[in-house]
């Protein structure tokens, strides 16, 4: 038994947490672009935090489950409907066998999160379930999901017992879209090449998402930063969240498809807790930086993992709870 | 701000010149000379090994570049086992640790390749323009391209990219103002003192000059990518003919 594409999406990949281990051969970690809700939908699942969820971007994908299960949404609002009856995001869902998933109105946010209770039947490539595009390997055939996909179930020794039709189950995370407008970064090694004024500049004004954006970076318009001198630069590792600074003195923020290794300028990196709500930002919409120290971006990271824990835990007995009802 | 340079580690003595900064909040970079220069690339490399060889934990991803060496690190492990500290200050402890140990004469361990190339105009599409700016006739650019033992510094761009040099400076040309909406596998590429070969189909904006057979990337693969940094590659001419009919791999 299976998921099937009934409809394909724009841009709908499987991802999890990241390949790690592989950089220094130029393999790039790809990944959920935003992690916190990515592990949220797993969380709630009372999966394993860092395991592999559908990506979508809208118009997503239509779904076809052929067996009864339990599912997860989390991340952008796209007005997902079971069976054209709207279902809520952040809530664990039972779904009867042969329901049809879709999405039907982009109200927030970029990118949606799909969770499904079975495991599903996929090979890892390098240790890693997120599909690399560029290569070609990981997810579904190192590819974007197409109409007649299928992704298999593993077969479960667990009985359970079903509902006679679609149920929101019991509980939830208080989530919405964070809309929040200050990105929190930390200093780049190359920040004291911006005049002072540049400095100024990049902490005061407002930069726009443009259209040049995607899961490799998210090129951002803005007055033009300046540098004092612009020594030439050797190529060196980048990370997920590094602002580097263009030739014309724009800036790009690379995401998780970015490559490993970089030329420009490294001003700033958004830190970890914040990428999530930068990865939700779509063309247009405007934010600020403001800078934090390490001791405070690390905090955060603790929180977020603390919080995403205790709901993993909760949320994997109430699972077996109701199934076992 | 303070606080970057309190977080900046600037050790200068004799042996082991580096400089150690965080690079976003899960990782750090340890540089060692920001140059590109192969005695400084070879320390580069001798890090990367013992750091590998260490095998800690809470490491997720190790990055060698021209003069650095990235870290990632799991920033929540390190905090859970050494709450009250700094993540960062404690990898950064870590690595000033490992960095001062001393170290006899490090020499290249890598492989040497022989790696067939097509240089025709078919496969090296800015050979012309090589030859026109540099005033030198194809015979002379082969040879000049051929002649030497590159070394491969670092691997990076794209899956199993290679950063080889030092190319003569008769072949020295700058990147391409607009880069190539997509160059094809294999093919091989000159920017500045560097040279390269495209593993995948990609943009890219390097000078093109010819293009193997040899698959330099293979998904396949346990080991997916043939070269590694301290590689040394020695490139050789092939027809088009020989190209054409190509099997195996590289010598």
């Amino acid at each position: 038994m299976s998921m099937r594409i009934i409809k394909a999406g724009l841009l709908d990949t499987i991802q999890d947490d990241g390949r790690y281990g592989y950089q220094h051969l130029g393999v790039n970690p790809s990944g959920a672009m935003d992690r916190f809700s990515a592990r949220l939908a797993n969380a709630l699942l009372g999966k394993e935090l860092q395991g592999p969820v559908l990506e979508l971007h809208f118009p997503a994908a239509q779904i076809l489950f052929e067996e009864d299960t339990v599912i997860c949404l989390t991340g952008a609002d796209f007005h997902p409907v079971v069976n054209n009856k709207p279902i809520p995001l952040h809530h664990p869902v039972f779904i009867p066998a042969n329901s049809l998933l879709a999405f039907t109105r982009h109200q927030e946010g970029a990118r949606c999160y799909l969770a499904v209770w079975q495991q599903w039947e996929l090979k890892p490539w390098l240790n890693s379930y997120s599909t690399n595009l560029k290569a070609q390997a990981g997810g579904l055939h190192g590819k974007c999901l197409e109409r007649y996909d299928l992704i298999p179930f593993q077969k479960s020794s667990v009985t359970w017992k079903k509902a006679a039709d679609t149920q929101v189950l019991p509980w939830k995370a208080n989530e919405v879209v964070d809309t929040r407008k200050e990105i929190e970064c930390l200093i780049g090694s190359e920040w004291y090449q911006l005049t002072p004024e540049a400095r100024e500049s990049f902490l005061e004004q407002w930069f726009q998402v443009t259209h040049e954006s995607d899961r490799m970076g998210y090129r951002l318009a803005g007055k033009p930063l300046e540098v004092t001198r612009q020594p030439p630069m050797i190529s060196a590792a980048v990370s997920f969240g590094t602002v580097q600074l263009l030739p014309n003195g724009q800036l790009i923020v690379l995401m998780a498809d970015h490559q490993t290794t970089g030329g420009y300028p490294r001003l700033a990196h958004v830190s970890k807790a914040h990428l999530p709500i930068l990865a939700q930002k779509n063309a247009g919409q405007v934010f600020r930086f403001r800078l934090v120290t390490l001791e405070e971006a690390e905090k955060k990271i603790i929180a977020q993992y603390q919080y995403l824990k205790q709901l993993q835990l909760a949320s994997g007995a109430r699972l077996q709870e109701w199934m076992a009802r | 701000m303070d606080f970057l340079k309190s977080l900046t580690f600037n050790t200068v003595n004799a042996y082991h010149p580096y400089t150690i900064f965080p690079l976003g909040d899960t990782a750090l970079t340890i540089d060692f000379g920001d140059q590109v220069d192969e005695v400084i690339n070879r320390k580069v490399l001798r890090f990367f090994q013992e750091l590998k060889e260490a095998n800690f934990p809470f490491i997720k991803d190790i990055v060698p570049a021209y003069s650095t060496v990235t870290v990632f690190y799991d920033a929540i492990g390190i905090i859970q086992h050494r709450p009250g500290k700094v993540a960062f200050e404690f990898m950064a402890e870590l690595m000033e640790g490992l960095a001062q140990e001393p170290v006899e004469e490090i020499t290249d361990t890598g492989t040497l390749h022989r790696v067939p190339v097509c240089y025709d105009d078919a496969f090296g599409p800015d050979s012309a323009f090589i030859q026109e700016q540099k005033g030198i006739t194809k015979q002379e650019l082969i040879a000049l391209h051929t002649e030497t033992t590159y070394r491969v510094y670092m691997i990076g761009f794209l899956p199993g990219f290679a950063y080889m040099g030092p190319v003569a400076e008769k072949l020295a040309v700058p990147r391409k103002e607009v880069p190539r909406q997509q160059v094809p596998a294999g093919s091989v590429g000159i920017a500045g003192r560097q040279t390269g070969i495209y593993p995948l189909d990609s943009p890219g904006g390097w000078q093109l000059i010819g293009r193997t057979p040899v698959p330099m990337f293979n998904k396949e693969d346990n080991d997916p990518v043939r070269l590694r940094p301290g590689d040394s590659i020695q490139f050789y001419s092939i027809t088009a003919d020989e190209y054409a009919h190509y099997q195996g791999g590289a010598s």
